[in-house]
């Protein structure tokens, strides 16, 4: 079991008493538990069961505009001693940063609204067996198919967030995840694709049937890829890739970076990035959401931010601190954005993908080729060729290339979001990007 | 050395017993304790912007019977979490039959001292050589408007009780201390970072102004960029600079060869044992016993002394690398190579250090075979899939070929290949094996832990290179 809010209240308040009395001005701790359970399957087989129990404590002093933190996983009283006397001294021969402090009392959350995101529900691991007995079995339906791995991952946490400026809240989160994971093989190539579903509640939990059938018939339509040319074509993104296109926006318009000077759409804000169809909102309090919270991690309340209108940025993620040295009030995005998703377009998949005679429809991209600072990208790919809206083939080993700037401005999307992660988009077309391949 | 039963309920003995009581019948099997500090101090922006502290303790026990593998860890040691970990063990492997497997190879043979690098320099004096660094690098280039460097440092115990009571410790150091700096000129900005690191003391790293070198490396990197024109799209000869840009190797070939994607067929190279997989000049082999290096251990995370292991000899393949379960599972040995992040994972074969080793031919030699197309110095990062066996990584500094002389710089592109082939595309192998200086860390099933790569220049005959100019 998940320990309770007493257990982790009473932690909390045990440090900001301590480090108070060894000569901190202002602390804030978050104590938090986390308790998973994890099964494996492999080729129909039982092949890993894993428990964890997780504790943590971080505590962050200050001393006027010196700060520092510490963290840790013992909570035992000595621990704890020992360490937050450290975090004082080491505080203490810290240089005084101006921006450093606590957010201002005003912006602190006030309620913690139920947003529906703790199941009591206790899935045991022969309940979990079942699941993945018949995910595989759905996986392993076809011949091509010769390697199935599947896993169910229940988890309970538990946290509780307190300041010196009174703030003291936290609540009790569930996520129930099924994975599957299958490789295919022919003559030619072997490959491997995936299926997920990730849920708070685990009676909205996909089928597993559904699931198993799903992963396989991703990786049997990829046996046999071909190379294409190079040249410059348009590309549509599957969802499960065009949301890291998404988050790759997010971070550029993180306040630290913007403060720091190292991203593209610094100074941005009331400009059109994107084209004027094209909206993007951050909202926190949709029930049951992967996303949703009723504060940040400081503490500071959550609106819905509409990000981009019409293709203008209008808003940052502000943090306490960047905030302060932008001169702009934290908007409840420490720690990054909430449920982010693009709004829908207004063509569906089909018309989208008939579009263009001929295009790129991308389902898997490999690298870490996003350069917030250039806005240069350049990633490994994987997917189909489609000619007039017909998928002729798989195709491999090629590079999709280009510039966030020009590609946001060239972004179409489709109708179809669904909200399968914290963050979301339909399926996105975007014109004038380089393929790299023979 | 940390005593792990010291403010505990549970004794050492009433250790011994539960684990002993839960393995019996299983084929392995460990109780895993470890406790680690580790330090991290920021500057950024012309101020130290964190100052942190961690210190982690907790225990992961492992049962295995046959191919399954039962684990449950948690951070309180005592009597009451050990028990219910073991009966989390048991309710999972319901009817076991095997016989543990107490053999263990020994070694007295250790790579790094027994050191904690957090503790050997004092706060003020890290502080005052970032903010040394902040001043030497702005006073350098009227261009630069960002500069980051922090100190990572590290001290883990871990200590390994297997059933009957055999106990193995290590104490392992690590530090890193990097350089990030970014240059604005005509409203184009580019960046920088260079870092380097290992198993010792920062100031084994850091004295006689050694960081300089650090700083010097970092700028020179974002003012070449800061010149860089589009990179090409297409296939075309590449050129590779000795040292870092190995992560091609550790990604196109050394994942492929870990013995779990093997021993389940999901690898490229599953059945390519004793197959020519490369040219004949090309040999590799994975290292965990170079003193201080990033990727070394004394023992891996069950307890086998580390070795070098020869993975691709002549072009010939020779070895995966393997942990204890995939050893039996494939009736081989183990290669020193099981790894886990830490307590809170599982273990999984890993590399260490992985090396290509030195030819005859000079890196001139090889520009100078290269009618058209680029020569890569330096690399962010790189990934792979396992299956397909297709791999990328992106380069941070390249120049482009043109008749045999070095040209322009191009901007970080990423390029990709297939790794079963790659290695027969090698045609020049160089004489200048360097190693990297010590700030990889490799990503596998959620885990990350630190590596060393090695190679010499070579040139690859084919690549595609993901740029944007047609």
């Amino acid at each position: 079991m998940v320990k309770d809010q007493e257990f982790l209240e009473e932690k909390a308040s045990y440090c900001l008493g301590l480090a108070k009395k060894l000569g901190a001005t202002d602390s804030s701790v978050i104590v938090n538990n986390s308790v998973s359970e994890t099964v494996n399957f492999r080729n129909k087989k039982l092949d890993e069961s894993n428990r964890s129990d997780d504790l943590g404590v971080s505590i962050t002093t200050y001393i006027g505009k010196k700060k520092s933190s510490i963290s840790s996983s013992n909570l035992l009283d000595d621990n704890l001693n020992i360490l937050i006397e450290k975090c004082v001294e080491t505080t203490k021969n810290t240089p005084e940063d101006e921006f450093n402090s606590l957010p201002d009392k005003d912006l602190l959350a006030k309620e913690v609204k139920d947003l529906n995101l703790y199941d009591q529900t206790h899935i045991e691991n022969d309940q979990k067996i079942d699941y993945l007995k018949k995910l595989e079995s759905a996986a392993s339906n076809d011949r091509k198919i010769i390697n199935t791995e599947s896993s169910f991952t229940q988890n309970k946490s538990n946290f509780i967030l307190a300041n010196t400026k009174g703030f003291c809240a936290g609540y009790k989160t569930s996520s129930f995840t099924a994975s599957s994971v299958t490789v295919a093989k022919d003559k030619k190539s072997m490959e491997r694709d995936y299926d997920y579903s990730s849920k708070c509640f685990f009676k909205d939990l996909d089928d597993a049937g559904e699931l198993g059938k799903q992963a396989a018939d991703q990786t049997i339509r990829k046996l046999s890829p071909k190379k294409i040319g190079s040249e410059k074509i348009a590309i549509i993104f599957d969802k499960r890739i065009a949301k890291g296109i998404l988050s790759t926006f997010a971070s550029a318009i993180s306040s630290s970076a913007i403060s720091r000077g190292t991203s593209f759409l610094k100074d941005k804000v009331n400009e059109k990035i994107f084209s004027d169809t094209i909206h993007v909102l951050d909202k926190p309090d949709i029930i049951k959401g992967l996303g949703s919270r009723n504060f940040d991690s400081e503490g500071v309340k959550t609106d819905t931010l509409k990000l981009v209108e019409q293709g203008i940025l209008k808003h940052y993620l502000i943090d306490t601190y960047n905030g302060k040295k932008l001169n702009l009030k934290s908007n409840g995005r420490c720690g990054g954005t909430s449920n982010l998703y693009f709004e829908n377009g207004n063509v569906s998949f089909k018309n989208l993908l008939n579009s263009k005679s001929k295009c790129l429809y991308i389902t898997e991209t490999i690298g870490h080729g996003s350069n917030i600072v250039t806005g240069d990208y350049s990633v490994g790919a994987t997917g189909f060729l489609v000619e007039n809206g017909e998928f002729k083939y798989p195709i491999n080993e090629i590079t999709i290339a280009g510039n966030f700037k020009d590609m946001f401005k060239n972004i179409t999307l489709a109708n179809d979001l669904e909200f399968k992660y914290a963050t979301n988009s339909p399926t996105m077309m975007i014109e004038g990007m380089v393929v790299a391949g023979k | 050395m940390s005593n792990f039963f010291e403010k505990s309920d549970l004794s050492r003995s009433e250790a011994e017993k539960i684990i002993s009581d839960t393995l019996q019948k299983c084929d392995d099997g460990e109780l895993y304790l470890e406790n680690s500090k580790s330090e991290s101090i920021l500057l950024d922006d012309n101020k130290i912007k964190n100052s942190s502290y961690n210190s982690d303790l907790g225990f992961g026990f492992r049962a295995i019977s046959d191919e399954v593998v039962a684990y449950s860890h948690a951070n309180e040691i005592s009597k009451n979490s050990l028990k219910k970990s073991s009966e989390n063990l048991k309710s999972t492997l319901k009817s076991v039959k095997g016989t543990y497997n107490h053999e263990i190879p020994k070694s007295n043979k250790k790579y790094y001292e027994n050191i904690n690098p957090i503790e050997q320099k004092s706060l003020n004096e890290k502080i005052k050589i970032l903010n040394e660094v902040n001043n030497y690098l702005r006073s350098k280039d009227d261009n630069i408007k960002q500069v980051t460097a922090n100190f990572l440092g590290e001290q883990k115990s871990i200590e390994i009780i297997r059933s009957g009571g055999e106990t193995l410790t290590d104490v392992r150091p690590l530090i890193r201390f990097n350089v990030s700096v970014m240059l604005e000129k005509n409203g184009r900005k580019e960046t920088g970072v260079y870092g380097v690191g290992g198993r010792q003391s920062y100031d084994s790293y850091l004295k006689n102004d050694n960081w300089k070198s650090v700083c010097d490396e970092a700028l020179r990197i974002a003012s070449v960029n800061l010149e860089s024109k589009p990179a090409p799209a297409g296939e075309m000869k590449v050129v590779l600079g000795p040292g870092w840009p190995a992560i091609l190797i550790h990604e196109a070939v050394g994942h492929g060869l870990e013995g779990d994607f093997n021993r389940k067929k999901t690898s490229a190279f599953h059945n390519l044992m004793g197959q020519k997989v490369a040219n004949e000049g090309v040999t590799i082999v994975d290292d965990g016993t170079i003193d201080n290096r990033r990727g070394s251990l004394t023992i891996d995370d069950e307890g086998t002394p580390t070795e070098k292991t020869v993975l691709i000899e002549n072009g010939i393949l020779k070895n995966f690398m393997q942990d204890r379960l995939n050893a039996r599972l494939m009736k081989t040995k183990s290669t020193g190579s099981g790894r886990r992040e830490n307590y809170r994972h599982i273990v999984l074969p890993r590399m260490r250090n992985t090396m290509m080793l030195s030819g005859n031919q000079t890196q001139d030699e090889m520009i100078k075979a290269v009618d058209k197309g680029i020569f890569a110095v330096s690399f962010g990062g790189g990934q792979v899939d396992i299956t397909s066996g297709k791999f990328v990584f992106n380069c941070t500094e390249a120049y482009e070929i043109i008749n045999g002389k070095i040209g322009s710089p191009i901007k970080g592109a990423t390029l990709i290949g297939d790794g079963p082939s790659i290695l027969k595309e090698v045609s020049m192998v160089g004489n200048d094996m360097m190693m990297d200086p010590g700030i990889g860390t490799c990503g596998k099933a959620g885990q990350g832990v630190p590596v060393g790569v090695a190679q010499p220049s070579i040139l690859i005959n084919k690549m595609t290179v993901g740029g944007t100019k047609l």
